[in-house]
């Protein structure tokens, strides 16, 4: 039984909590600058009991409507339990839930890893415009040429920026574009008449890379990083044989590190006629300042919800686009976009493309997505992408520099985009990375990534991004500070926490041992 | 800054990156425009998209109408900036919001618990199918011809690596699938039977008759919608004997965007929840005895089991998931079944201005809002009114091109968006 | 912690006991110590074969996830079912109620290999 993240029950069970402590809200922690108003509590919409109302205008039925052509038992006459109310209940309803959610919009996000920029309101307005917002996916081509134009000149930019061939959109997230890209390694491999059966991965890999290799019929082995963070060429040259498809790497990885071998690496892979796939989690990192294409990955997805800053939306949706080398172009799903002459076309039929893997969703994919990511990109340009990796990179290097003594640094290696802590300095006072993190929301902040990467006990990954102002780092790094120092004073006040938001710690045992996922009539939990 | 962090200028920050690998050029993308350049840029591109009429196109993706609360509610920055809820404590609003989504699925589909969405209604039909194989223990996905056939394709390309195998069962002339074939089909190694709900061609298939078959060889059912609306009028998947209820909720809340995002659902009964694949939201209490929300049942996903995962999904469709939720709240019981009713008598409407201009359908089964009609060349029509700016429906031949029916045959969906003048103009033009 | 001493134990935290013709098997309490709180445990059917070192089962708490091993081969002849309703039993009582299967063994001396109490807490203070 092992416990890599250091992730311990104890952290979770509380401390005597001071009743003042659940109410109070404690204005000497509120650095953080987020205000509210009252803050209601609010129950669910089926708890409210009303009937006969309803939200929408719609124009009458035709008279004498019946349904007689369906038979009977395949009719039913409503939705018993769907709520009944006006369109200003609802209203109400969503706009008090919205007031409990922390969000970019609200306050600072240095989640490691997920890059949580600014979502500019422009793209969003330019999203929602009816020519974009009401295209048919089956539009005959000459209805939706400027849909199918943008995704072209998205498709190119895309892969410009990562320094590939070709890029396929459809994808609908980072994981999908994950599944994608070894789905288009396996079918590689078959073709040259072996699908090979391994695939390797640091153990710095996030979650979804060894789920996605899995998913496609790949033994995973993982290959231990060096001291330094990285991942080192004898590691590879030893596990490396004809049997492996290909080696999984994000660079920089998630410590926030650049695998500085990559180059060795990706030639040990090749020589071997495996290939190398990229996790572009972090391309924020490298935007205008290096390209995984030139580094000696065959094959990259994107995390446009990432990178180009289209909104996270409480979970999704994302965009995935996989972009790769020429000798891997035959095998990307449909369909893909391509120019001739004057016009653009979707390639949809198999035949067209007989290597493909075939299609990965429906339709052609999240293209309310690209219109952001489009916008962001026409508004930064050459300059503003290059200044972006720069500014990531001095950000989150700022950020090293000031909590650098007040929290241990794992690792003594450059940080890029991201860098990690870990709570080795406060465990003397029985504080664990998870108060730490808890405390942050009190003072006005979501929590940084933690417990991930695995290779770190207690990690606390910090990603301030491009689009924070140095006096919001430096609002941060006090908060850490103060934190750090109430952790000696005051250790239970870590643990009580947070006490600010509307709720206290949630119980997440009670949830998975008595699940309740749906409201009932009569709905409890206990 | 530089100072601090102990560089003497932004290139030392990158020194670990090996100077070859250094780009020495800019990245070869258009110059930045302003904003002002670049709406009207954007704004172009846009217009080049003839939007002048709701499409008669269904197949999937659905025009109907989205009450502007919607919009302006999801455009509040606390939902839509908002991460993950992985801290739950600040992230009540969209934790609350997904527990709804996840009542208002169960509550539409008749089943027991739903996940807080899918990528798609392709993928969730897929993933749908692999929760088969697992509970099962058994190889063979039995699908009706007449299930969506872009599901069918994302299907067959999730179980490229499997050894899985896909029969496909016909559709007789009525458009419902063949029962007899189907019996022939599932046997002791049918892990499921999925069928459409509607299915493709719009008919209502004998889901019941379905159910038996697939239950008498031990396999699940597996129902998928692609047009969510049905569910307002037709009974529920759940209370026909379904196993599992799939598809997309685009239908609710969120425009077409040409096709993406749009939230599938995944719903199915409580012994199988922890097969499920995605992320699922669930209620609880916090230390101080006040009900909450939290994500849940979290040791079935790719962060913790890793390749041992459920499916590798990390990101849900959140947002469109959330727009769907608040369309659904407007509607509320009333408003939903009117909304169905409204969309079955503008097929009504719709069939007999094309009987009138001597069109008939294709298939006899019962249908929804969406029918085939055999209009003689399908593909010349559709070009023909694209040329009024009207997306004029489906080719079917586009998927079924064997079908001795193929050439003639035009998928048409009629929503509450379909005018009656628009339908009178739709079937003149249609019949040239 | 506590570490009985008529029992065996394995390097991956299961305990052993010998009960008549059968060999019972749990988690330790150090194991649940460090799971936290299980929510769910998968355990096998009576009537499974087993073999020494291979998974029977797996352990769940919010957070994480374990896989169960088998200290020795053989059938498993009973599964202490109830746990399934309620795994906080492993936490509370790890080495009686929170017992998981009994095994009927194929091989008894497989037993021996297994570590008696004072190597397990031995092994145990290393690995904290």
């Amino acid at each position: 039984m092992s416990n890599p993240t250091g992730w311990k029950p104890s952290m979770e069970k509380d401390a005597k909590v001071p009743a003042a402590a659940a109410m109070a809200a404690a204005d000497g922690t509120g650095l953080g600058g987020a205000t509210r108003g009252l803050v209601h509590e609010e129950a669910l919409l089926f708890e409210r009991g009303s009937t006969g109302r309803c939200g929408v205008s719609l124009p009458p039925l035709p008279a004498g409507h019946d349904v007689q052509d369906l038979p009977a038992a395949l009719v039913r006459g409503g939705v018993d339990g769907l709520p009944e109310i006006s369109e200003l209940e609802v209203v109400r309803h969503f706009t008090r839930l919205s007031i409990w959610n922390h969000g970019i919009d609200t306050g600072f996000y240095p989640l490691g890893s997920c890059t949580m920029k600014y979502n500019p309101k422009s793209s969003e307005a330019l999203a929602r415009l009816a020519g974009f917002a009401n295209v048919h996916p089956l539009a005959p081509p000459e209805l939706c040429q400027g849909a199918l134009e943008l995704m072209w000149r998205l498709e190119r930019a895309l892969s410009e920026i990562a320094g590939f061939d070709t890029t396929a959109l459809s994808p609908a997230a980072g994981a999908h574009g994950e599944l994608c890209g070894v789905m288009v390694i396996r079918a590689y491999h078959e073709s040259k008449g072996n699908a090979r059966r391994k695939v390797l991965l640091p153990d710095t890999a996030h979650g979804t890379n060894p789920a996605s290799a899995a998913l496609n019929g790949y033994d995973v082995v993982q290959l231990a990083s060096g001291p330094d963070g990285r991942l080192h060429p004898e590691a590879v040259r030893a596990a490396m044989d004809e049997d492996v498809a290909a080696i999984m790497l994000t660079n920089p990885n998630t410590l926030g590190i650049f695998e500085s071998h990559i180059q060795e690496i990706a030639e040990i892979v090749h020589a071997k006629g495996g290939l190398v796939y990229g996790d572009g989690a972090n391309m924020n990192a490298l935007l205008g300042v290096a390209r995984p294409g030139d580094m000696g990955f065959d094959v990259i997805q994107y995390n446009l919800h990432k990178t180009f800053a289209t909104p996270h939306g409480g979970g999704g949706p994302g965009s995935g686009p996989v972009a790769v080398k020429a000798h891997l172009a035959p095998f990307l799903p449909l369909p893909v976009v391509v120019k001739e002459g004057e016009a653009y076309r979707l390639v949809t039929d198999a035949k067209e493309r007989p290597k493909s893997v075939g299609r990965l969703r429906e339709f052609w994919g999240n293209f309310g997505m690209f219109v952001r990511a489009w916008a962001l990109i026409r508004e930064y340009g050459p300059d503003g992408l290059a200044d972006t990796g720069k500014l990531a990179v001095l950000n989150a290097n700022y950020v090293r520099a000031l909590l650098r003594g007040v929290y241990n640094l794992p690792y003594e290696t450059d940080s890029l985009h991201e860098v990690v802590f870990d709570d080795k300095l406060q465990k003397a006072n029985g504080i664990a990375t998870m108060d730490v993190a808890k405390r942050l929301i009190d003072h006005g902040f979501h929590p940084p990534t933690i417990y991930f990467p695995l290779v770190v006990s207690g990690a606390i990954m910090i990603e301030p991004t491009e689009t924070e102002s140095k006096e919001t780092i430096e609002r941060f790094v006090a908060a850490m500070k103060a934190i750090a120092e109430e952790a000696k004073a005051d250790p239970d006040a870590l643990h009580a926490a947070p006490s600010r938001p509307i709720r206290a710690r949630l119980d997440e045992t009670r949830a998975a041992r008595k699940p309740v996922l749906r409201w009932r009539p009569g709905i409890k939990v206990e | 800054m530089l100072d601090a962090a102990g560089a003497k200028s932004l290139d030392d920050l990158f020194r670990s990156i090996p100077a070859s690998l250094r780009l020495k050029r800019p990245l070869d993308v258009p110059p930045a425009v302003d904003e002002i350049s670049l709406f009207a840029e954007l704004g172009r591109l846009a217009a080049r998209n003839d939007v002048s009429h709701p499409p008669f196109a269904g197949a999937g993706c659905y025009p109907h109408h989205v009450p502007p609360a919607v919009d302006q509610l999801l455009l509040r920055g606390e939902f839509f900036t908002a991460y993950t809820p992985y801290q739950p404590e600040v992230s009540q609003g969209t934790l609350q919001a997904l527990f709804e989504w996840q009542t208002f699925v169960c509550l539409l589909t008749g089943l027991d618990v739903s996940n807080a969405s899918m990528y798609d209604g392709a993928t969730a039909t897929a993933e749908a199918a692999l929760m088969a194989t697992r509970l099962t223990g058994r190889k063979k996905i039995v699908v009706s011809a007449a299930l969506h056939p872009e599901y069918r394709k994302v299907l067959a390309t999730y179980l490229r690596s499997t050894h899985d195998e896909i029969a496909v069962v016909p559709f007789g002339p009525d458009g419902r699938t063949d029962l007899a074939a189907l019996e022939r089909a599932v046997g002791s190694d049918a892990a499921c039977v999925i069928a459409g709900w509607p299915n493709f061609l719009g008919v209502v298939e004998p889901l019941p008759e379905i159910v038996q078959i697939a239950r008498r060889a031990g396999a699940l059912t597996v129902a998928s919608t692609a047009e969510a609306v049905a569910l307002g009028l037709l009974q529920s998947p759940g209370a026909l004997g379904a196993d599992v209820a799939v598809g997309t909720f685009q239908s609710f809340g969120n425009a077409m965007n040409f096709g993406g995002p749009a939230p599938g659902f995944f719903a199915t009964r409580e012994a199988n929840v922890r097969q499920m694949p995605g992320r699922i939201c669930g209620a609880t209490l916090d230390k101080h005895g006040r009900r909450g929300f939290v994500l849940t049942l979290s040791t079935r996903e790719q962060h913790i089991r890793r390749e041992k995962a459920t499916s590798n999904i990390c990101t849900n469709s959140g947002l469109a998931a959330l727009a769907a939720t608040i369309h659904l709240s407007l509607l509320g019981k009333a408003g939903l079944s009117h909304l169905a009713r409204l969309n079955h008598a503008r097929a009504r409407m719709l069939r007999a201005a094309m009987e009138r201009v001597g069109v008939r359908p294709a298939f006899s089964g019962p249908v929804f809002n969406e029918q085939v009609f055999d209009v003689g060349d399908a593909e010349a029509v559709v070009a023909r009114l694209a040329k009024k700016g009207i997306v004029a429906g489906a080719p079917l031949a586009r998927w079924y091109p064997d079908h001795p029916r193929a050439k003639g045959a035009l998928l048409c969906v009629a929503t509450e968006l379909h005018s009656e003048e628009l339908i009178e103009l739709f079937a003149r033009s249609v019949k040239g | 912690m506590e570490f009985p001493e008529d029992l065996r134990y394995t390097r991956e935290h299961e305990w052993a006991r010998t009960k008549g013709t059968r060999i019972v098997v749990g988690i330790t309490d150090f194991a649940q110590d460090q799971l936290g709180d299980v929510v769910y445990v998968e355990l096998p059917d009576v009537g499974d074969p087993v073999k020494k070192g291979e998974s029977f089962g797996v352990v769940e708490s919010t957070k994480a996830v374990s896989e169960l091993f088998a200290p020795i081969s053989g059938k498993v002849v009973e599964v202490n079912s109830p746990l399934s309703d309620a795994p906080e039993t492993i936490n509370e009582d790890p080495y009686e109620e929170g017992w998981m299967i009994a095994i009927e063994p194929s091989d008894p001396k497989e037993l021996e290999a297994l570590m008696d109490a004072k190597t397990y807490r031995a092994f145990v203070q290393e690995q904290e």
